[in-house]
């Protein structure tokens, strides 16, 4: 027998570590080669969890490239709810001969490898600790088929059909999407079916199925629908009646004026003429798209542009033009670890800095953070609504994690009687009343002044736009006085933005403490289960709020006033959002603990306990346990 | 500098366009450039021009970049939106606003380092979009606003005020232009008022990118001996290749012309634009002929001036696009919104 048998492998691994056993909670990682068509097999087979009722929580871990290079899609899958990353895999589908040796390094003890062994390995690749389970995947699929696109995307069918006899998925289910997947294509629909079945019927009879980790039916998924935070902002955008995107493509964004560019196709097309109510284009850089959005925004169109941290960087200068001339614009940051040869795959939440004083001059600018895709779709909208009745550049900062990766997510929702807010524009019917127009004055008391759309009226209305070089009027001006009577006019609107954006929300931990925590974004899904694990190691609980956008509210204040110590949990190195505390709110600098974490990679629940449990446990105990 | 508003007397003479406007009605505060400063003849042609063309001013809306050239929107069309940009960016800028309101007309206005130097890119890209638009560089060769450097399109060899070169080779707005797709495209100089402001009319008669290189010296920086973009050396090496006669609506047309001479070229919006021919080999609408024109002249060291191309039958970005005949900003929730019934068919499609 070779070293590869599974028998023989359970058997040691048994008389090491026992196998790893567990039902719906266990996480599952496919090592690929990028461009080998894996990607739509990996997210079959989390779909048909789902399916099940199981909660499952994908990640793509993808190199900057096309073809080629590794790529890893990891599942965790959680009947409890957890979605954030965990640490090591248990079930490790190893299909990439380049990274087989960290692949295999990272299962956990006990935990089980599933790999081709069509071709022998000596038996120092593998672990004694572990369960391998080995499957002739390229024989075999060669043997059944003879055209090589065939062989590549059948193999992947057929492993998908493999796996689901190992861990007890439901074929029916895996049917049911395969033919939702090809309807209407029958012929294709009957071959992947009989393909799953060949993968499925080896697995029966020459593997050791199931193997210790399992899946039984849940109800755990609910209503919630599956879908990534770029796709839920693009059709934000849509919703929140944007017409005009202009972008320039770069990763992580991408995929989110591609997936405005499909809506509007289907949404906004008359369906008379076949005109568009939309105008979307990739622009030279992210210069001109900024600028373009700032024209359009200007001239009284809904307008936005995505991008990531080097495209705000270039965007800067208009960023700042917008700032000053109070011009709506919207941007949505996807963000990734820098710079541009840096980890452009890899996420983190590093632009915080950068989006809150983009520009040059005293500049601040409204954040909305979503934690998921709901929230992507709720912000976008939300956006576009702030940005017109702020008249100001507002950025809705997304990070790779949540933007290109499918999340389970509350339902999508609309209330049909919404309407636009386009904030306060004098129509023409306001100027000929003789309402009084002066661009810059505030007339309301909240520090934001009433706009007109160019071509509005025949004799009223019309203003020069330019920065600061102007009065109340919008008439030139070089007066200092008149600068900073527009100055403080500004601040005084950054105060009613603060009523204006999503407030934090707090969630108590039901007993006094004197430990809060403060958290943002894609951090957010790894919160409770961190918590979970310090209340249990360190039995200590602690009050959590989550900051949704920038300004802070009176809220946020609040929070952390009412404690003690506050961990502020990040994933970029300079605790980019602790400093906007402190800069805007005046806190106390030792009172706001960082928990850092910003290798590219999601934070996990295990890092977040370990960096709070570090300043929980007094030091003499800590060395005690170690 | 504060605002100086121009003393509006509304002189009972003056004569009225079709819209009961007077040129007065047309003009904007006084200008703060230099006294002498090609760029305020540009400024008093978009006046004549706009006036004649009977445009209603609230239907322009003028954009610029940075510079002294870009400063001067705010010297004319008053009662019209405008926006002083960034610098080098106001093609974007243009283009939203293009994309935002179709029914408006566009002027952009740019100094030869906005458009050459800093701004080549979005100037450039611009062109290729087809942006329905008059864009207007206002070319005297150097930096007005900070003080005279050299621009991108000062002639390699041509010396600033204290006597040095410029070493590097010049770039040619207009052969730029006609290479990347604009459809009307024109130079011109600022001290030929007749050929100018013609020149404007047409192109804002235009639909699609309409280009404008006016040579337009700086008084203050470059109009000395050894410069090529001083008033004597461009009246001395100015070749026109036409003259034109825009033709409007209200206007007989009855055009006398002499074959080979005269040439009438019907925009397919309807207008007519009539030239005059000075180089009778020249065939306005051959763009492969105007590029090697250019290029045969300019060896010569001749300056050509006058309309160098023109697509009578252009598109425009909305036209490539094929967006709607209403202006986006004048969408509603009802075209925009998709509602909460096509958002449930979608939930049900993500599960
Ligand atoms: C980003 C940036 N860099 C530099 C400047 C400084 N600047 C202002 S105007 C100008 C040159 C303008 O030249 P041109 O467009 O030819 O206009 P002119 O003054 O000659 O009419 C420069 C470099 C600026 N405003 N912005
Ligand atoms: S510096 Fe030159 S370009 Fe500027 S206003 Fe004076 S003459 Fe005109
Ligand atoms: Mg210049």
């Amino acid at each position: 027998m070779s070293p590869q048998d599974a028998s023989q492998m359970v058997e040691a691994a048994g008389s090491t570590v026992p196998p790893l056993v567990a039902v719906n909670d266990f996480v599952v990682k496919f090592a690929n080669v990028n461009g080998s068509g894996s990607a739509s097999a990996n997210q079959l087979f989390a779909k048909a969890i789902l399916r099940m009722g199981i909660p499952v929580t994908p990640r793509n871990i993808f190199p900057s490239n096309i073809q080629g290079l590794p790529t890893w899609y990891e599942m965790r899958i959680s009947d409890r709810g957890h979605m954030g990353a965990r640490e090591g895999t248990d079930l490790m589908v190893a299909m990439n001969p380049q990274t087989w040796d960290e692949d295999v390094r990272s299962i956990r003890p006990g935990g089980y490898l599933f790999y081709d062994n069509t071709k022998a390995l000596p038996a120092s690749k593998f672990r004694p600790d572990i369960t391998v389970v080995g499957m002739p995947l390229t024989s075999f699929t060669n043997a059944a088929y003879s055209v090589p696109r065939e062989r590549q995307l059948f193999k992947n069918i057929i492993y998908v059909g493999a796996l689901s006899a190992l861990i007890n998925i439901d074929p029916k289910v895996i049917e049911d999407l395969l033919a939702e997947q090809f309807r209407g294509r029958d012929k294709l629909i009957a071959a992947n079916h009989k393909a799953l079945h060949m993968g499925r019927d080896y697995a029966l009879a020459h593997l050791p199925c199931p193997l210790g980790l399992t899946l039984v039916p849940s109800d755990k998924v609910g209503d919630r629908i599956f879908i990534d935070g770029n796709t839920a902002a693009a059709l934000g955008a849509v919703y929140g009646g944007a017409t005009v995107c202009a972008w320039y493509p770069i990763t992580p964004s991408s995929s989110l004026p591609e997936a405005f560019t499909r809506y509007c196709e289907r949404y906004r097309v008359d369906k008379e003429t076949g005109k568009k109510r939309f105008g979307i284009v990739q622009a030279e850089d992210e210069l001109s798209s900024i600028g373009m959005v700032i024209g359009a925004a200007w001239n009284g169109a809904r307008a936005f542009t995505a991008t990531s941290g080097p495209g705000i960087s270039l965007m800067s200068e208009f960023i700042g033009l917008a700032y000053f001339a109070e011009i709506p614009a919207v941007i949505f940051d996807v963000q990734r670890s820098g710079p541009s040869t840096g980890m452009p795959t890899r996420t983190q939440q590093s632009d915080i800095t950068i989006c809150a004083y983009a520009s040059h001059g005293d500049t601040k600018h409204v954040l909305l953070i979503p934690e998921d895709p709901n929230e992507c779709f709720q912000f976008s909208a939300a956006a576009l609504d702030l940005a017109d009745r702020l008249q100001t550049p507002v950025f809705v900062m997304l990070d790779l994690e949540i933007g290109m990766n499918e999340r389970l997510t509350a339902p999508l929702a609309w209330d049909d009687n919404r309407r636009m807010d386009r904030g306060k524009v004098m129509t023409a019917e306001d100027l000929q009343s003789g309402r009084a127009f002066g661009r810059y004055l505030d007339v309301d008391g909240d520090a934001i002044t009433y706009r007109t759309y160019p071509g509005t009226h025949p004799t009223r209305g019309s203003f020069f736009t330019r920065g600061t070089s102007r009065d109340e009027f919008a008439r030139y001006t070089e007066a200092g006085d008149a600068y900073q009577r527009n100055m403080e006019r500004l601040l005084k609107k950054w105060d009613t933005a603060k009523t204006l954006v999503p407030p934090a929300i707090r969630t108590d931990a039901g007993a006094a403490t004197k430990y809060g925590v403060i958290f943002y974004g894609s951090t957010s899904p790894a919160i409770p289960e961190a918590l979970e694990i310090i209340a249990a190691q360190c039995d200590v609980v602690l009050d959590q709020l989550r900051i949704r956008a920038f300004p802070f509210g009176p809220e946020v204040e609040k929070f952390i006033d009412g404690h003690e110590t506050v961990f502020v949990v990040e994933q970029n190195r300079d605790a980019q959002l602790r400093s906007l505390l402190i800069n805007e709110l005046e806190t106390s600098p030792k009172k706001l603990v960082r928990v850092l974490h910003y290798n590219g990679a999601p934070i996990t629940a295990e890092f977040i306990a370990a960096g709070i449990g570090a300043h929980l446990i007094p030091a003499p105990l800590r060395e005690a346990a170690e | 500098m504060t605002y100086l508003p121009k003393p509006k007397l509304a002189h009972p003479d003056l004569p009225k366009n079709a819209l009961g406007f007077t040129r007065r009605d047309y003009e904007g505060p006084i200008s703060t450039l230099c006294a002498g400063c090609g760029h305020d003849s540009i400024s008093a042609a978009i006046v004549r021009a706009c006036f004649e063309l009977d445009l209603p001013p609230h239907r322009i809306a003028k954009l610029s970049g940075i510079g002294c050239s870009s400063k001067t929107p705010t010297y004319f069309l008053g009662n019209s939106h405008g926006f002083n940009s960034v610098h080098g960016r106001m093609p974007s800028v243009l283009t939203g606003a293009n994309l935002a309101n179709r029914e408006l007309l566009y002027l952009g206005v740019s100094g030869d380092g906005d458009s050459a130097s800093i701004g080549f890119g979005q100037f450039s890209h611009s062109m290729r979009r087809g942006v329905n638009m008059t864009y207007i560089v206002e070319n005297n060769g150097v930096y007005g606003l900070t003080k005279g450097q050299f621009s991108a399109t000062a002639d390699r060899g041509a010396k600033n005020k204290r006597g040095v070169a410029n070493l590097d080779e010049a770039i040619d707005m207009v052969s730029i232009a006609i290479q990347l797709g604009a459809t009307y495209v024109a130079r011109s100089f600022s001290g030929d008022k007749d050929q100018l402001v013609p020149l404007i009319k047409g192109a804002m008669q235009h639909t699609g990118a309409a280009f404008i290189d006016c040579i337009s010296p700086c008084v203050a920086f470059n109009n000395h001996d050894g410069s090529t973009k001083s008033f004597d050396y461009v009246r001395e090496h100015n070749e026109a290749v036409n003259f034109l006669d825009v033709i409007t609506g209200r206007d007989e047309i009855t055009v006398d012309y002499a074959p080979g001479t005269t040439e009438v070229v019907r925009q397919h919006n309807g207008s007519l634009l009539k030239l005059r021919k000075l180089a009778d080999d020249y065939e306005v609408t051959d763009r492969v002929a105007a590029m090697d024109f250019l290029e045969v002249r300019k060896a010569r060291g001749e300056i050509v001036t006058g309309l160098l191309y023109v697509d009578p039958d252009a598109e425009d970005m909305h036209g490539y696009m094929q967006t709607h005949d209403t202006p986006f900003n004048a969408m509603g929730d009802d075209e925009l919104v998709p509602g909460a019934a096509v958002l449930a068919k979608l939930n049900a499609s993500l599960r």
